[in-house]
């Protein structure tokens, strides 16, 4: 019986570390071969299998056509999921050719010295435009180039209720504010809150950036080294009190914490609420779902304390990345290089329209842009725009959409938020060997 | 006795399952020890010491799952044999559907976890969900079963024991038939009523299963993972945390060491908790 038990004990242990291991099985990977017969060379590609891949596969049959090298794509799961599946194929010499994935903190966590191919010295590195070439580079070293358009984050707004209520839109926190208010006076929601998907929670403190940076523009600096603490930067703490003032002020819709992000964008399109704060990549689903009310969502930035500041917190795209120990490295920077000439452009966004400004320099957008991306374009002419905190510093705390939802739901305060988010941001600087902490 | 038996094979058979369960079984457990002590990046790691541990107890939102993992496993197993018991006697009598009427009570066991997690989580949408619409008919404000911090672990639990009543109820019926009818005949001569056949007779006699549906449904609560992640991912917040699905985010927030931390800690629970419960339930046992 006492050896049953033990054996028993043994078993469920191991037990419990294969379920985790179960987590990150890997498909195989044709790495690049050359046909004999045709010349032909196939680059092996591996994308999340969220993502609209029209875009990208007129390119790629262009880049077939042109100059003869194939491209296979390999599917992985999106979020959490898809980055074991990453770090586990990188970890054990089994990534594809090309990779898509994440830029900025995301990227830079994939020990890009010892996985990428360096392509700083390519002419067509040039073009990329600077906020989006600093997230695809660790080191001073760039390693990729951008996979699509930027997009931005901020706040989505109903136009035919902003008309209703004679409302402008506004340039501070408090206009935004007293906007809210009347439009909870006339019974409608102010602010469209879908908590039941966590990450959609961030928004408002992740759009923040551009305020925080005008307030304290060493924040993402400090910020890596240790320096600076959310809890105790005020600039950046106010972040978290937007988030907290919107719920105190019982703006949010009744059941947002039963509502997920698909039932928010329906509630933005159908007029039911007034604001929503969101990225811009929710404009191709809003097309999908609501192509008709399209014309009446709007786009405006986050608003800080003054008009003077006011100004664009930009997501960078993804990229795509070359494995160091590609067999065809030639032939994956041609791809690289045709990805973002103008020609590439236009392909990509006769299949996909932008959900944002270009991060090419000089490739130009064609006419029938979204409305809200149009609302977007005079924050980058007049260079009002800050990449989101997550491009500047690596260090990203995994557990920000919980807490976020615990200081926007009035779960935890402002403040206690913040201290909980500095100390989960701790576990990520150590895990990624930062200096400093 | 190994005199007497012929051994016509050489222990060596066992050696392909032998390295299996080596390989795959003894070496990563011995492994997770050594990782839970460590920074890991999959392929690069620093020895040091004690500290993930000392992470996962002091962090509010990692220990956090110890105290909801007790209440959801303290919950949903106080009601499976509660209700499981109920059942077991209604379901061990001679009625004419009782066949359909136990594949009713049992059918959910048979459901996937995710689907059933899905399912009610749409039923428990507090404005347009069914639980709340039928409650709203009959004049009563539901409440908000999965947003409101204070009942959204609950809410998990309840769908839990809906979900895995069916096999206590089973265990029980097994146990009850097992009780010969001497008992009741006895009951019967003595004048005994109904509440006595269930106090004296059914109770006592079908200890042996009841202890296998506490142990079960207690293990099974300490561990659970999938029906939380299918109805909460965890929130509110961090409100409906277990062990589990804090592990797990550890593990997809790239922390290696830390959730293997966790595992560890997650296996000292439940043996911490299930051996004495078992050594416990099994003093208690009576022979038929």
């Amino acid at each position: 019986m006492k050896a049953k038990k033990k054996i028993f004990a043994v078993l469920s242990s191991a037990a419990l570390f294969a379920g985790i291991l179960a987590g990150c099985s890997s498909n195989d990977s044709a790495s690049g071969d050359k046909d004999e017969d045709s010349g032909q060379v196939t680059l092996t590609l591996l994308v999340d299998n969220q993502s609209n891949l029209d875009g990208m596969k007129a390119v790629t049959d262009a880049i077939e056509e042109k100059y003869d090298i194939k491209t296979e794509y390999e599917l992985r799961p999106g979020g959490g999921e898809g980055d074991n599946l990453v770090k586990t194929r990188l970890a054990t010499g089994d990534m594809t050719d090309l990779m898509a994935y994440n830029s900025g903190s995301l990227f830079q966590a994939l020990n890009p010295e010892q996985n990428f191919l360096d392509i700083s010295e390519e002419p067509f590195v040039e073009t990329i435009m600077d906020d989006a070439k600093e997230a695809l580079s660790s080191n001073g070293k760039v390693y990729g180039i951008p996979a699509a358009s930027f997009m931005a984050g901020g706040w989505f707004y109903n136009k035919k209720i902003y008309e209703e209520l004679g409302l402008s839109v506004p340039k501070t926190w408090d206009e935004l504010m007293s906007n809210n208010e009347k439009i909870k006076e006339a019974g409608k929601t102010a602010v469209i809150g879908s908590y039941k998907d966590s990450w959609t929670a961030q928004v408002i403190v992740l759009a923040d950036n551009y305020n925080v940076l005008q307030q304290h523009s060493t924040f993402a600096e400090d910020f890596t080294a240790n320096k600076a603490k959310i809890a105790d930067t005020p600039g950046a703490l106010s972040s978290f009190e937007k988030l907290a003032e919107v719920y105190d002020k019982g703006y949010l819709n009744e059941d947002f914490l039963a509502t997920g992000y698909e039932a928010g964008l329906q509630k933005l399109a159908e007029g039911e609420g007034a604001h929503y704060p969101m990225l811009s990549f929710a404009l191709p689903m809003l097309q999908a779902n609501y192509a008709e009310e399209l014309e009446n969502i709007g786009f405006f930035p986050q608003p800080g304390d003054s008009a003077d500041e006011n100004g664009l917190t930009v997501w960078v795209p993804g990229g795509v990345f070359v494995n160091k120990n590609t067999e065809h490295p030639e032939e994956a920077k041609k791809w690289m290089e045709f990805f973002v000439s103008q020609e590439g452009n236009d392909l990509y966004n006769a299949k996909i329209k932008p959900q944002g400004p270009p991060a090419i320099k000089g490739v130009e957008l064609s006419d029938d842009v979204y409305g809200a991306v149009k609302d977007m374009l005079p924050y980058f002419e007049s260079d009002k725009t800050a990449p989101a905190l997550e491009f500047l510093s690596p260090v990203k705390g995994p557990n920000l959409p919980q807490i976020a939802v615990e200081v926007g739901s009035g779960i935890s305060k402002a403040k206690a938020g913040a201290e909980l988010y500095d100390k989960d941001v701790e576990k990520q600087a150590k895990q990624l060997g930062l200096e400093g902490w | 006795m190994t005199n007497l038996t012929n051994r016509s094979y050489t222990y060596y058979f066992l050696l392909p399952a032998g390295i299996i369960y080596f390989v795959f079984f003894l070496l990563p457990t011995i492994m997770s020890f050594f990782f839970s002590m460590t920074w890991w990046t999959l392929t690069d790691w620093k020895f040091i010491g004690l500290e993930n541990f000392i992470t996962f107890l002091t962090e509010p939102s990692l220990n956090i799952g110890f105290k909801n993992t007790i209440i959801y496993a303290v919950v949903t197993c106080l009601l499976k044999v509660i209700l499981g018991l109920f059942l077991g006697v209604f379901l061990s009598q001679k009625l004419k559907t009782i066949g359909f009427v136990r594949s009713m009570v049992f059918f959910p066991t048979l459901l996937s976890t995710v689907a059933v997690g899905m399912a009610f989580a749409m039923m428990m949408h507090p404005t347009q969900g069914l639980i709340n619409t039928a409650l709203k008919i009959v004049g009563i404000a539901g409440p908000d079963w999965l947003g409101d911090i204070s009942i959204a672990l609950l809410s998990v639990a309840l769908v839990d024991v809906w979900k895995g009543v069916g096999m206590a109820t089973v265990i029980f019926i097994a146990g009850i038939m097992s009780i010969p009818e001497d008992y009741y005949e006895a009951l019967a001569i003595d004048g005994g009523n109904s509440f006595h056949k269930f106090w004296n007779i059914i109770v006592p006699l079908s200890r042996p299963a009841m202890n296998s549906v506490i142990i079960l449904a207690f293990i099974g609560g300490l561990r659970s993972f999938d029906l939380v992640w299918a109805m909460t991912k965890g929130g509110p917040g961090f409100s409906t945390d277990l062990i589990a699905s804090i592990i797990y985010k550890q593990y997809q927030g790239g922390f290696y060491g830390l959730s293997t931390a966790g595992n560890v800690i997650l296996f000292i629970v439940v043996s911490a908790l299930a051996f004495p419960l078992y050594a416990f339930l099994n003093r208690k046992e009576v022979d038929l």
